[in-house]
């Protein structure tokens, strides 16, 4: 095989000769296949710079090596197969890898993402690189636990259907005593949220150690369901910094009662993956906070798309993740935000390009991720965070509760109400895109709460342009 | 106080046009009905008695009405909830459920500490009416 000694002989040789591209390739059902945006060096070629990242994220090294020649090399090279020039982005490219599926090691985000976004993010020869999609094969997802709980058992376990979920944060989100905390929660699930949430940052600080805070929490959580006769909880935050302490937490939530726990992304994937099958040991529903996402997924040239994220951590396990809120004060383009959304709730999610989707995705059969909406959001936007965001996921308003004119209670009823009234609106067939101010007047009519929150917030939007946007149509973000 | 289980307790109770209109919209998304009533309100009751089955051939919402309607000439005195189930592949479960007849009287849940060791409190939520009186009788006749 004179050519065969010819592709071994020592030394370097670009990467596409060395198998990374085929624009034949057709992709098998098992194959793995990630869709990167490639901004190449000045001077590199496309297929080149993408053939680089599919030999750096599976088999490749710089130089020539023998030893491929004592395995199955072929099979392990990962395969770039396409790349196209992004609509209206001079110098950059979605490039289309084929991994095979014996690349990976079942059920491990761990191994999946140390192969994908290993090695290749400080790649010389790249100027920037985004993962923006994967494509995960049946196969691959059948070794993933999914969702402990998932959204159609939540919802059976807390007996709540037809409606987005409620809940907040509690605010201010570090200096409280336990005793002062459990307060704000008592307060906002007795006025009609159906969570209250821990922040990211809250661990066991000196202000606030994590025992007292569960005892206080659940006090309130139990008292609040015996005032409403409804089933309440509080994301009870365990990350902490090793997984013994973690389980130690979540062990204590369990024996104390309760329903929920949470954990913040920043604790890693392997940790999270724990935590998911502990929570399904313990019938526990399992909240992701995703502190520290934006300092990877929000540029549009570099990192990782959150619709990657989403889909890792639906196979991961966790029951709750922030995907956005369109309207609020955090980074969210509609089109974007709609098929993270998909990701987290469908069952068979559609290739649909102007949503960043760049695969029809099968889920075969793992649960669905509720997702969550929070951060600068209010009950006079209830119509369009209904019409944005659908029934299947919690509404978080923190400074929308907490800082409501009459109090906590006030600011939870006022929600609920906006909420219950949007609800039955659009059954009953009304246009609630454009009638929805009118049925939260009405509504403030017979509930002051209501009236008195439409009133302190009616004109605070966060009207800023997107920078994570679809490359497909241009959008705009609603005010 | 008043129970706020089920999609609207936070609205004013429903007129029988509003709760046909919501009957209206599930039967439109291919769910079925169904009535169910209880006089036990704990939250974790999750199986009120059911007034027949869900009805599965039913696509007429006067007849549901008419269900409802029965059931509540039935028992005038305790919660009846209209569910609707979802029967589509990744749902497979209750899509809505809202309560359309409450007690003239709510008596509500006494909240119950037992205090263990270190701290510790277990909680039970006990229904006042259900720990007054047997089934069938926890609930005073509406003063009509």
């Amino acid at each position: 095989m004179g050519s065969q000694a010819e592709r071994y002989k020592s030394g370097v040789m670009p990467y596409a000769q060395m198998g990374y591209w085929d624009e034949h390739y057709s992709p098998k059902d098992t194959d793995l296949i990630a869709v990167f945006r490639i901004t190449p060096q000045e001077g590199v070629d496309p297929i080149e710079a993408a053939a680089a990242v599919a030999g750096e994220s599976s088999t490749a090294t710089w130089t020539v090596v023998w030893t491929d020649r004592l395995t199955a090399c072929e099979l392990y090279r990962a395969k770039a197969y396409r790349v196209d020039p992004v609509p209206g982005a001079p110098g950059q490219y979605f490039s289309y890898i084929a991994y095979d599926l014996d690349l990976f090691e079942e059920g491990s985000i761990a191994n999946l993402t140390a192969s994908i976004i290993g090695n290749v993010f400080g790649f010389k020869p790249l100027k920037a690189l985004r993962l923006e999609d994967m494509r995960i094969p049946v196969a691959y997802l059948k070794t993933f636990q999914g969702p402990a709980t998932g959204i159609v058992v939540e919802r059976e376990r807390l007996d709540k259907f037809g409606r987005p979920l409620l809940g907040a944060t509690t605010k201010p989100k570090l200096g409280l005593s336990s005793k002062n905390y459990g307060r704000v929660v008592y307060e906002a699930l007795k006025g009609g949220l159906d969570f209250v949430k821990d922040d990211e940052n809250i661990n066991s600080q000196p202000f606030m150690h994590w025992r007292d805070r569960f005892l206080y929490c659940m006090e309130a959580v139990n008292k609040a369901a015996a005032a409403t006769g409804e089933i309440k909880g509080h994301y009870l935050n365990v990350t902490a910094a090793t997984m013994e302490d973690m389980y130690e937490r979540a062990d204590f939530a369990k024996q104390l009662g309760s329903c929920i726990v949470m954990i913040d992304l920043v604790i890693g994937y392997t940790a999270i993956q724990s935590m998911a099958k502990w929570a399904r040991r313990n019938d526990m529903i399992l909240h992701l906070h995703r502190a520290g996402h934006g300092t990877y997924t929000r540029q549009k040239t570099h990192g990782i798309s959150f619709r990657v994220i989403a889909k890792w951590m639906r196979m991961a396990g966790v029951d709750h993740i922030h995907a956005g809120t369109v309207v609020g004060k955090l980074e969210g383009d509609p089109n974007i935000i709609n098929g993270i959304y998909s990701i987290c709730r469908d069952s068979f999610t559609k290739k649909n390009l102007q949503n960043g989707v760049f695969f029809d995705q099968d889920w075969a059969g793992l649960r669905k991720l509720m997702p969550v909406a929070s951060g600068g959001i209010h009950a006079g936007q209830m119509h369009q965070l209904i019409s944005y965001l659908g029934e299947d996921v919690v509404l978080q308003f923190g400074g929308g509760t907490i800082g409501h004119p009459d109090g906590i209670q006030a600011g939870a009823t006022a929600n609920r109400v906006a909420l219950e009234a949007m609800i039955k609106a659009r059954n009953e067939g009304r246009d609630i895109w454009n009638e929805g101010p009118q049925i939260l007047a009405a509504a403030a009519k017979w509930c002051s709460p209501l009236r008195a929150a439409l009133d302190t917030w009616k004109d605070v939007t966060f009207n800023y342009q997107s920078t994570d946007t679809a490359d497909f149509v241009p959008t705009a973000t609603p005010a | 106080m008043r129970i706020t289980q089920g999609t609207f307790s936070f609205l004013p109770d429903f007129t029988d046009a509003e709760i046909r209109a919501q009957i209206d919209y599930a039967l439109e998304q291919g769910w079925a009905i169904g009535v169910e009533y209880t006089d036990d309100p704990h939250p974790r009751n999750f199986y009120w008695e059911m007034w027949g089955n869900p009805m599965f051939d039913l696509r007429d919402a006067a007849g549901a009405m008419s269900e409802v309607l029965a059931c509540r000439k039935a028992h005038p005195q305790v919660y009846i909830r209209v569910n609707a189930f979802d029967s589509g592949r990744g749902f497979e479960s209750t899509r809505l459920s809202f309560i359309v007849n409450r007690p003239a009287q709510e008596p509500g849940f006494l909240l119950k500490r037992h205090e263990v060791g270190g701290r510790q409190i277990q909680y039970t939520i006990e229904s006042y009416a259900v720990a007054g009186a047997p089934e069938g009788r926890r609930y005073a006749e509406r003063p009509d």
